[in-house]
C-alpha cells in the first residue's frame, strides 16, 4: 500500500484547489483552460484545442485573442501567487509578442512568473509554446496592480 | 488571423455577423460600418466573464485584435485583394473594469505599411469618452501569391 507523501498530498490539494478555481472563473472555462503545473515562482496552464477558438478556419490556426486569454490568465494567476494571497488584482497592461503561429489544431501551454513584487504591483513575463517549450510561440511582459477588498473568490471556490 | 472570409463580410455588408471566424463567433461578436468606421459589438454574455461582475481581459483583448483587423480591411484599396494579416505584436492598456454589460471597439490605422501596418483599437462601454481598454496592434501582411 502506497502512503501518500505529505507534499504528494499538499500538490494534490493545491491542483484540486486551482482546478476548482478555474472551474468558476466563466471565460476560462469556456476556451477549455486548465490547471497544468506550478513550481517556486511560475505557474503553467494548459488550452487543450477546440474549434471555437480557431480565428483561421481553413488552416485550424487558432486566434491570437485566445493565446492572449491564456497568457492574461496564467500571468494574473502567477501575480497572484506571488501574492501568496487570493487578493483580488487587476492588469494594467499587457503585451504579446507572437513569436510564430501556433501549430493547426495547437495545445497551447502558458507560463507566467512574477518576478519583482512592489507594495501595489505585480511585474510579470510569460512564454507559450504548443510542445515544445525551446520553440516557443509567444512571450509576454505585463503588469498588475493589487485592489484590495473583497477576497478574489469565484463563487463555489472556496 | 484570417482575413479574407472576414474581409469579404465587411466590404459586402453595412452590417453583419463575423461568424465565419469561430472564434468571434465564441465573442457572438457583430460590426456596423453605419457611421464611418468598423464599429464592433460584443454582447454581455456569462461567458466573458473573469473576476466575479467583470469582463475577462482576454476576451476584451479578443474584440480589440478584432476591431483592428477590420480597421485594415476598411483602409485597404477596394479593388485590392486582401492580405493575411499576422499579429507581431499586441498590446493593451486596460483602463477601466469591464463591467457586466454590451462592448464595442473600433479602431485606426496609424500606418497603412506593405510589410507592416500599425493599428490603434479602443473599447468602450455605455460612454465612448470612457474606454475600458485601448490596444496597439502591429501587424505583418502576408500579400497573396502572384
Amino acid at each position: 500500500m502506497n502512503e501518500e507523501t505529505p507534499e504528494a498530498r499538499a500538490a494534490r490539494r493545491q491542483k484540486r484547489f486551482l482546478d476548482n478555481f478555474l472551474e468558476n472563473v466563466p471565460h476560462m472555462k469556456e476556451l477549455g483552460i486548465e490547471f497544468h503545473g506550478i513550481g517556486d515562482k511560475w505557474v503553467e496552464l494548459v488550452m487543450p484545442f477546440k474549434e471555437s477558438q480557431v480565428a483561421d478556419p481553413e488552416y485550424g490556426i487558432i486566434a491570437s485573442g485566445a493565446i492572449f486569454s491564456l497568457m492574461d490568465s496564467v500571468c494574473g494567476m502567477a501575480s497572484m501567487l506571488a501574492r501568496g494571497a487570493l487578493e483580488p488584482n487587476a492588469t494594467i497592461d499587457l503585451r504579446v509578442d507572437y513569436l510564430r503561429e501556433p501549430r493547426p489544431q495547437a495545445t497551447v501551454i502558458g507560463r507566467g512568473e512574477c518576478y519583482r513584487m512592489t507594495r501595489q504591483i505585480a511585474f510579470v513575463r510569460g512564454v507559450a509554446h504548443d510542445g515544445d517549450p525551446a520553440a516557443p510561440i509567444a512571450h509576454v511582459a505585463g503588469t498588475f496592480v493589487f485592489t484590495p477588498g473583497a477576497t478574489f473568490v469565484p463563487a463555489g471556490a472556496a | 488571423m484570417t482575413t479574407l472570409s472576414l474581409g469579404t463580410a465587411l466590404r459586402q455588408l453595412p452590417r453583419g455577423r463575423l461568424d465565419m471566424v469561430p472564434y468571434a463567433r465564441l465573442l457572438d461578436l457583430s460590426f456596423d460600418q453605419s457611421q464611418g468606421e468598423a464599429r464592433l459589438l460584443m454582447p454581455f454574455a456569462e461567458r466573458l466573464v473573469g473576476a466575479p461582475g467583470r469582463l475577462h481581459g482576454g476576451a476584451i483583448a479578443g474584440l480589440l485584435e478584432i476591431a483592428g483587423v477590420a480597421a485594415v480591411v476598411r483602409a485597404m484599396p477596394e479593388d485590392e485583394k486582401l492580405p493575411r494579416l499576422r499579429p507581431v505584436t499586441v498590446t493593451v492598456d486596460y483602463l477601466r473594469a469591464g463591467q457586466t454589460i454590451d462592448t464595442y471597439a473600433a479602431a485606426e490605422v496609424t500606418r497603412l505599411g506593405r510589410r507592416v501596418i500599425n493599428v490603434v483599437s479602443r473599447a468602450w462601454q455605455a460612454d465612448r469618452a470612457r474606454p475600458i481598454a485601448s490596444a496597439h496592434l502591429n501587424f505583418l501582411v502576408d500579400w497573396p501569391e502572384g
